[in-house]
């Protein structure tokens, strides 16, 4: 078995990134928070690229949100904000403090946290 | 009729946004964010029950599904086979203390599996959700989370015309479940009853992680 019929491109959201399909950072998960640093966007910014830009001038995003919000795959997302942290427009930081990452404690912030918006 | 219409909504919906033009930017409180994978075969109610208690109305993401994955595709649910693309369902809690816990609706079946890799990088657990009228379309998720090696619970999710001569003993033998995976049964319309399969599994992650007890 050989690759797809007739080379159509898997999704054209694709053509958004430029061609280029792998971002320029190591690892953007879907729940890295990406930011605005405030500064301004350059002429001549990819359109793709500034609209992600656009999507973060009112607080910050996690890398799915941004993907359903501007209706792009989350791969395609991961490269547009590679991009972007690459020109200093958008900082990105992981969903947990690495230290925290194995943290008992988180485990029961979130017990209890459910348990709270349950019984209010 | 087995369950009474929730006249009062949940807390978790009545915070929501009414509108089309909902913000769904971050909460500037928001620090640890985590996500659990709402796990189950199409049709088991895993966009309901995210929708029960997401704090924004559910989104999702269209992923391109790997080529191997689109060959074999005979799957009820996605109709045109040449579609390339499986949409991925998820929805967001804000908890105090800054915790705010993701929900992503998981396909599970074993074509999906870059994708399920890939959603499931970092996740605390996955609530897997069965369907008591078709216990078998839910092996294929239950395989794929044990080869993850993610910790679950099995929330029966009970739709009204699901049988009721199951025992709790005779579905845990059906699914294989080990004697400490949670089951609990759920309406995944309902909230609260969504919040206490959330709290299940959670427990049940804070129990091994504790072995001596609590």
């Amino acid at each position: 078995m050989t690759g797809r019929r007739g080379g159509r491109p898997l999704v054209p959201a694709y053509l958004s990134t430029g061609g280029v399909a792998r971002p320029s950072r190591p690892h953007l998960e879907r729940l890295s928070v990406l930011t605005g640093t405030g500064t301004p966007a350059p002429a001549g910014l990819p359109a793709a690229q500034l609209a992600l830009l656009d999507a973060l001038d009112d607080g910050s995003l996690t890398v799915v949100e941004a993907a359903a919000l501007l209706r792009l795959p989350v791969s395609a997302v991961r490269v547009l904000a590679a991009e972007l942290m690459d020109r200093d427009l958008v900082l990105a930081r992981a969903p947990i403090p690495p230290a925290e990452r194995f943290d008992p404690d988180l485990l029961k912030r979130v017990a209890d946290g459910l348990r709270a918006l349950k019984h209010t | 009729m087995a369950f009474a219409p929730s006249s009062t909504p949940s807390d978790t919906r009545a915070r929501r946004t009414a509108g089309a033009s909902e913000d769904i930017h971050l909460p500037a409180t928001a620090r640890d964010l985590v996500k659990i994978l709402v796990a189950g075969p199409f049709g088991v109610g895993k966009t309901t029950l995210i929708d029960s208690v997401s704090e924004i109305r559910p989104l999702h993401t269209e992923e391109p599904l790997s080529e191997a994955s689109a060959r074999v595709d005979d799957l009820a649910g996605v109709r045109d086979k040449r579609t390339t693309t499986v949409a991925v369902d998820f929805g967001r809690i804000s908890l105090p203390g800054g915790v705010v816990l993701y929900l992503f609706g998981t396909p599970g079946q074993e074509r999906f599996r870059a994708l399920w890799d890939d959603i499931a990088y970092g996740a605390l657990g996955a609530l897997v959700l069965v369907d008591g009228r078709r216990i078998d379309a839910s092996f294929d998720v239950l395989g794929l989370v044990e080869e993850t090696g993610l910790p679950y619970a099995v929330a029966l999710n009970a739709f009204p015309d699901a049988p009721r001569h199951h025992t709790g003993e005779q579905l845990r033998a059906a699914l294989d479940l080990a004697a400490d995976t949670p089951m609990v049964t759920c309406d995944a319309r309902d909230a609260d009853s969504s919040f206490d399969a959330l709290l299940a599994l959670v427990q049940h992650l804070i129990d091994r992680h504790a072995p001596e007890g609590r």
